[in-house]
């Protein structure tokens, strides 16, 4: 019953992702006409030099950017939301995202202007921004994992993670004031949000290690489903609870800040898509829920990404749309708290 | 030393670590388990009931002594190997409410399982009959939400059998239950240790049921002694009169229960 509901659900996310991801290489700014876009795909060459560029070297990056970075921020909502026994958990709400992006400020505000644009062609520059933001991203987890010890309570927690957030944001303010105009635009551009920041260049690190985290996260079943029953059950079924935690972390910093380094600090996606995968699929069990999580993740960052670029007047950031999908979602979720099988 | 006995603490000491002084609730305890019976651990609130089952099940460490479980030191064991002895149903509150009772009594075969956790077809048979016993068959395929009070914890006895100890602990099965849930649960509980071979130790409030149906009571008195032995010897030994502060309620036989 529940198998075939996993299904369904399953086809139908990936169905969406083929239709989303066709959409977004037809729409855009530039109107393109679907043979030549053919034509393109298929080696020939559009006769436009311009049109082949924009395919193979905008468009296409965009849709692999966002598929992975909302696949990466959805299942670090879940790991967060099963580590933390907390189902309003997500990367940007609990801070994880604003460690991440204090990182990269550091990295962008210290060498000014001198990256050329957000993330340089430059592989030392953006290796640079890679690593402040997995250290931000890895301090603010370490520092959440220590109160979620003393704090048993799960609002703390994510009071602890809003503060977290509004400490690391005045972080920024102050080195703002004492950075140079560009490293400061050059930040306040990242800070929207947006899915066009890899290069071709850059791809392979960025879908790598996206890619590799993913894994690890699916290999993860186990003992995520042993957590489902709190620490003390996990612990009966022979599992190492705080290497577990550490694991989990681990890989929810690097999903985290690999996606924040490139696309921003972007909301919502973390925390919201879980319960789409809970709910389309009717059941807490990782071993399905991590893979519907994947592909409800990509599937809803194509969903923004589509929107960002059908606006004629330009393109809007990715951080005034996700609110638009999540919040409803979120809301929904709460009021109907007492119906949902996974908060009984 | 008799043969049934499969779990023996030696001059076990347990309480709580606050900084660096620790604070002993109990010492000195030399306890066994024997298969095939049924233990109650009766003792009034703070006694110290919650802090021996989770020394007994290696999560906190005892202040001193050791746990042997046929020859060998529990608490130097890993935590693999703890998890095919002891099987645990705790009072914590699980996030489990959109799995089927199958899914969640299924958990209770990852000791037995691989890196991903899949069942095969002796693990599936395994989980069905652990249903079957505990009762909760006709509500396999429901989510665990919507079960009362009483199915939950039989899904939880059925997910602590699925995993095939020999030991069963369990902390206050019956205290959220009405008293149909509750003499239900106990006598399942009393079939699986006479029936099954499981040595079922299980804390309580429920003096009266626990003096009927356990095979062996451990009793935490006011002055911190752990006593044991039969329902029916202690009563005669008058221990039952050691076992709460309030000095204006008596133990009273004919009931198997306190009155003023």
């Amino acid at each position: 019953m529940t198998y075939r509901r996993y299904l369904i659900a399953v086809i139908a996310m990936t169905v969406a992702l083929v239709v989303l991801a066709l959409a977004c290489l037809v729409f855009g700014s530039v109107d393109i006409p679907v043979e030549r876009i053919i034509d393109i795909l298929s080696g020939r060459g559009s006769g436009n030099k311009a049109w082949d560029i924009i395919i193979l070297q905008s468009r296409i990056p965009m849709i692999a950017t966002a598929a992975l970075a909302g696949a990466a921020l959805s299942i670090s909502g879940l790991l967060l939301q099963t580590t933390f026994n907390n189902p309003l958990a997500g990367p940007s709400i609990l801070g994880v995202s604003s460690g991440a992006g204090l990182g990269v400020a550091i990295v962008i505000l210290a060498l000014g202007g001198s990256l050329g644009g957000i993330l340089g062609e430059n592989l030392g520059s953006y290796m640079a921004i890679l690593v402040g933001a997995l250290l931000g991203a890895g301090v603010v987890l370490a520092v959440l994992n220590a109160f979620s010890a003393i704090v048993r309570s799960n609002t703390m927690l994510l009071i602890i993670g809003i503060l977290v957030s509004y400490l690391t944001s005045s972080v920024v303010q102050l080195l703002n004031s004492v950075a140079t105009e560009e490293g400061v635009h050059n930040y306040v551009a990242w800070g929207f949000g947006n899915f066009s920041g890899v290069s071709v260049a850059q791809m392979p690190v960025y879908a790598g290690i996206i890619i590799l985290a993913l894994i690890g996260a699916a290999l993860m079943v186990k003992p995520l489903n042993a957590l489902l029953l709190g620490t003390r059950y996990a612990r009966n079924l022979g599992i190492n609870v705080p290497m577990t935690r550490n694991i989990l972390l681990l890989i929810t910093g690097v999903l985290t800040a690999v996606v924040t380094a490139f696309c921003g600090p972007i909301g919502f996606i973390g925390l919201v898509v879980p319960h789409i995968a809970r709910i389309s699929l009717g059941t807490s069990n990782h071993a399905r829920l991590v893979p519907a999580t994947i592909l409800a993740g990509a599937d809803i960052a194509l969903l923004c990404a589509l929107a960002s670029v059908c606006n004629p007047h330009g393109i809007i950031p990715i951080n005034a749309i996700t609110p638009i999908i999540g919040v409803p979602i979120i809301l929904y979720i709460i009021i109907n708290r007492r119906r949902i099988q996974y908060f009984n | 030393m008799n043969d049934n006995a499969i779990f023996t603490t030696r001059d076990l000491a347990v309480g709580y670590r606050n900084g660096k002084n620790a604070v002993t609730l109990l010492s000195g305890l030399n306890l066994t388990l024997e298969k095939g019976q049924l233990v109650a651990l009766l003792g009034q609130n703070g006694a110290g009931k919650s802090t021996l089952l989770r020394a007994l099940t290696c999560d906190e460490r005892p202040l001193e002594g050791t746990i042997q479980v046929d020859g060998r030191n529990l608490l130097e064991m890993s935590q693999k190997d703890r998890s095919r002895i002891i099987g645990l149903v705790s009072t914590e509150r699980i996030q489990a409410g959109a799995l089927t009772v199958t899914e969640l009594v299924g958990l209770g075969r990852q000791p037995h399982t691989g890196f991903l956790g899949r069942l095969d077809d002796e693990d599936r048979e395994i989980v069905h009959q652990s249903m079957v016993d505990s009762g909760i068959i006709g509500k396999a395929n429901e989510y665990v939400a919507s079960l009362s009070d009483g199915e939950r914890q039989k899904a939880m006895i059925a997910r602590a059998l699925a995993q095939q100890t020999p030991i069963i602990i369990l902390d206050e099965p019956t205290a959220f239950l009405d008293v149909a849930s509750r003499i239900e649960t106990m006598r399942l509980l009393q079939t699986l240790a006479h029936d099954r071979g499981k040595a079922v130790l299980l804390s309580s409030h429920d003096i009266s049921q626990s003096l009927m149906l356990a095979d062996q009571l451990w009793l935490i008195t006011t002055d911190r002694q752990v006593l044991t032995g039969t329902p029916g010897d202690l009563i005669k030994a008058g221990a039952m009169d050691h076992l709460f502060e309030n000095r204006s309620i008596h133990f009273n036989p004919s009931i198997l229960d306190y009155s003023f």
